[in-house]
């Protein structure tokens, strides 16, 4: 009785506190040089963070070149101009500036933090290092070396080793099936021009999205903006990838290597991020296989069966195509009851769809913890530049958990018919499962 | 649960100011409640959450002889419920208030924690409080549960040769102090844990005057006391606390290496740790004289290992260092390497052993040290922005003997530390009868 009252009681004070989540304001900063940003400004700690992105990613990596986005990004700060690598880092650690880069499917992404009193020196060798980054061969063969060895260990890991045969199973065709960190023999001959003309396809002010967070005001940002990116050429050569074809299902492989435990990643298609429906699918899918002890699938396979540590199940959206996967352990002997319960718990949510309750449990969870996402400047800069890449608004802050509060019972029980195909899975098992072919 | 390692050499670089320009203050506030519960506030106001935690001084190092895991298993079964929240409750109610939560449990400490908006800290703090004391557990609930931390072990463990690696090192490490088994259990003592073991463990520790709680977020200290003496103060210590002795190390008297060959294993990687004091066993300027000499050895790579191996003389892929002393009794302090392809293992433990060598005789420079000195600080201004992380610092220095003001005087005292004595602890940190080296090779490299 105590846990309907208290959710009760709690739902009538979300909405008073939704509207307080979004102490901060969104502002879009637009340079001389006609470069925009958005802009949190936060002065309680003497920090600036920024994210930026370029809409290309491994999936433009040319064939033959896997990996070369990734090679680039540890390349970034091996110097640049007329700065050798040693003398590049050393400067770096001196100011004490944080920069990463990291290439996904269809973006490259930076990230570059610095102390309010370092900035304007900081600034600089970003800017440095993402106009005129040098190839040299000392700093190139050192990297080769640690990005051979990463790709050794991801082809003897379980969980890449199955998330690899999966995504080949699902997308035979497409780039987005071929191992964007790259394999040894094409991480082995990667060349400086290789990265040169790597450096050429992603970097651009065309499909550039930034978003900055911290202690610089409006003011202070713009002509900063036009100094880090306004060397870049305005747009680059990229070629223009087809939507992806995904394989229809059923499909069922098994890979065999010596362990305890199974590793299983399972689904098949979903949506993209501009469907219409997506926030119903979006609701359906975190009542069904969110995060935490209490989706159906955690409550069904872990909580009441012990028979993993986590499952998790949710959509993918990418830019060319939607997938719908997830992925559990369980010892070998239980690998066959393990499938066999998802697959139930799904053909039951498609059959049925949630209950009232479940829909509103979820919607007071999704909208009461949206503010969480947004918790630190290196967060909110996160939060923003996902929101940039998917082409959601300055104001979909404001508007998301209204979404969110619109889905009907109804809409989320024709998504969970719509998306939830278990006779179609395609499945792939890492291990030495017990019954399983 | 593994926060320890990849964490704590970040988080040993606590807090503090950015130069003179601009000093930022943490305005934290502490109490105790008359229950003995420790209270600490981290004020931040950036956004309207909360993150509330409340840390049990017990861990893994604290379980009694052949029930290995069951402090981490107590952890999971928490979940459970309580006459008043049963049936997994906690976590939905947590849920459908818009709150993240999770719990983790180390050798010292086992911590559960909630991110929620502020207006739910009266919530959490009931729902806290009420498991403190009233958790209900049936063989139905505990057996399914210890499935799944099989499972867990599987997956952290069994599956991956580096994490069986990691706890025979720290098997061969320790002679006698419980460190010397994994905070999760063996396999073996874990399919052996019953409803009872829990209970006895959970009756023993969880205990207001055991526990300390801290806020932080965008709260002030007093709603804070008002809120933690309505829904912890009532608590009444069942038992008294029983002092933390665990085993003393013997004197070390013999270098040990642990080789461990295994198909699954891409490349061949190299290890070595030393044992070393414990944080609260030294003066802070002495423990971060360690921290200086860790950063410096082997923390980037600026560092002296990633320049010599990796950038000199080519024959490491990585190359660095850690030093761990956030515990209650020993600390350790480890040099890694992985060989580039087709360099023999023996030539990079050469190498490191020779950078080793000539940091012992010859000492760091003042340069060196001012650079990491100065790399340390700023990170400090780093963990700033994040509550959740600035909280985890303080817990874990009150759960490991430390204080408050030894979190607070960090910079003061990372500023006082001199050449001679981070010199000093380069000549006593690296006792070969004090350590384990770990070798990890793909099965087919052997002959």
């Amino acid at each position: 009785m105590h846990v309907v009252r208290t959710v009760v009681l709690a739902t009538g004070l979300i909405w008073a506190f939704a509207a307080a989540a979004q102490a901060f304001t969104i502002q879009e900063v637009k340079s001389p040089g006609g470069i925009t940003a958005w802009l949190v400004e936060e002065k309680a700690v003497p920090l600036m963070a920024m994210n930026f992105s370029f809409r290309s990613g491994t999936a433009h990596d040319p064939e033959g070149k896997e990996g070369a986005a990734e090679f680039l990004t540890g390349m970034m700060d091996e110097g640049a101009g007329d700065m050798l690598s040693q003398e590049f880092q050393r400067k770096r650690e001196e100011l004490s500036f944080r920069m990463s880069f990291s290439a996904d499917t269809d973006f490259f992404e930076g990230s570059f933090q610095t102390l309010t009193r370092n900035r304007e020196e900081s600034v600089d060798l970003l800017r440095l290092a993402i106009t005129s980054p040098r190839f040299d061969a000392a700093p190139l063969e050192r990297v080769r070396q640690q990005f051979v060895l990463g790709v050794k260990q991801k082809e003897q890991d379980p969980q890449s080793i199955a998330w690899r045969a999966w995504m080949q199973s699902v997308m035979p065709d497409d780039p987005y099936a071929r191992p964007g960190e790259g394999t040894e023999a094409s991480m082995g001959a990667m060349t400086a021009d290789d990265l040169r003309a790597a450096h050429r396809r992603i970097f651009n002010r065309d499909t550039l999205q930034v978003a900055v967070v911290g202690d610089i005001s409006a003011a202070e940002l713009g002509p900063l903006l036009d100094q880090i990116f306004g060397d870049l050429p305005a747009s680059a050569p990229r070629a223009e990838l087809p939507p992806a074809r995904i394989t229809a299902g059923p499909k069922q492989q098994v890979i065999d290597r010596d362990m305890p435990q199974s590793v299983i990643v399972f689904g098949h298609e979903g949506i993209l991020r501009d469907d219409p429906d997506f926030m119903p699918a979006f609701v359906m899918s975190e009542i069904l296989g969110g995060g935490g002890l209490t989706s159906r699938l955690a409550s069904e396979v872990r909580e009441k069966r012990g028979l993993t540590y986590g499952v998790g199940f949710g959509l993918s959206p990418m830019e060319r195509a939607g997938l719908y996967a997830g992925m559990l352990q369980t010892r070998n002997e239980s690998a066959k009851e393990a499938l066999a319960v998802i697959r139930e718990v799904l053909a039951k949510m498609a059959a049925e769809g949630p209950t009232e309750a479940e829909l509103a449990e979820a919607k007071t969870y999704l909208t009461g913890s949206y503010a969480l996402r947004f918790s630190s400047n290196a967060a909110i800069a996160r939060q923003l530049l996902g929101l940039q890449q998917q082409d959601l608004g300055i104001d979909y802050v404001d508007r998301r958990n209204a979404l969110v509060e619109a889905v009907t019972l109804d809409q989320v029980k024709a998504q969970a018919k719509r998306l939830l195909h278990p006779d179609r899975f395609i499945v792939t098992i890492v291990g030495r499962p017990e019954g399983v072919e | 649960m593994t926060f320890l390692k990849s964490v704590l050499p970040v988080v040993l670089t606590l807090l503090v100011a950015a130069g003179p320009a601009r000093a930022i203050d943490i305005d934290l506030s502490t109490f105790t409640l008359n229950n003995g519960m420790q209270v600490v506030v981290i004020p931040d106001r950036r956004a309207p959450v909360v993150t509330h935690m409340v840390w049990y001084k017990v861990g893994a190092a604290d379980e009694p002889e052949g029930k290995a895991g069951i402090a981490h298993f107590l952890e999971h079964l928490m979940f459970k419920g309580t006459p008043r929240y049963p049936d997994g409750a906690f976590s939905r109610i947590i849920r459908a208030n818009g709150g993240n939560e999770n719990a983790f449990t180390s050798q010292d400490y086992t911590a559960y924690f909630q991110r929620v908006m502020k207006d739910r800290l009266g919530l959490v703090m009931e729902l806290e409080a009420d498991r403190m004391h009233n958790l209900v557990l049936t063989d139905e609930n505990v057996l399914p549960e210890r499935a799944v931390v099989q499972e867990e072990r599987r997956e952290r463990i069994e599956n991956e040769p580096g994490g069986l690696l990691a706890e025979q090192l720290d098997a061969a490490l320790f002679l006698t102090h419980p460190y010397g088994k994994p905070i999760i259990g063996w396999m073996s003592e874990v399919a052996e844990l019953t409803r009872e073991d829990a209970l006895d463990f959970y009756a023993r520790h969880y205990e207001p005057a055991n526990a300390i709680l801290i806020v932080a977020g965008d709260v002030t200290p007093e709603e804070v006391r008002m809120l933690a003496e309505r829904h912890y103060g009532p608590l009444e210590n069942r038992r008294a606390v029983a002092e933390r002795r665990r085993a003393v190390e013997p004197t070390p008297n013999a270098e040990r290496r642990v080789l461990m060959r295994d198909a699954r294993a891409s490349s061949p990687s190299w290890q070595r740790q030393y044992l070393a004091p414990a944080a609260r066993h030294l003066p802070q300027r002495e423990e971060l004289a360690m921290s200086l000499l860790a950063d410096i050895l082997g923390g980037g790579n600026q560092s002296r290992l990633y320049q010599k191996l990796t950038v000199e003389k080519k024959i490491a892929a990585y190359a660095g260092a850690w030093f761990s002393a956030d515990m209650l009794d020993y600390g350790t302090i480890g040099v890694y390497a992985a060989p580039n392809g087709g360099v023999a293992l023996e030539e990079v433990e050469k190498g490191v052993d020779a950078v080793l060598a000539e940091l012992v005789a010859n000492g760091v420079t003042q340069e060196e040290l001012d650079r990491s000195r100065n790399s340390l600080i700023a990170g400090a201004t780093y963990l700033l922005d994040s509550q959740e992380s600035l909280a985890r610092v303080f817990g874990v220095a009150l759960t490991t003997g430390q204080t408050i003001e030894d979190v607070m005087n960090w910079e003061r005292d990372i500023a006082q530390v001199t050449l001679d004595d981070v010199n000093k602890a380069a000549r006593t940190a690296f006792d070969a009868r004090a350590s384990v080296t770990g070798i990890l090779q793909p099965e087919a490299a052997i002959q």
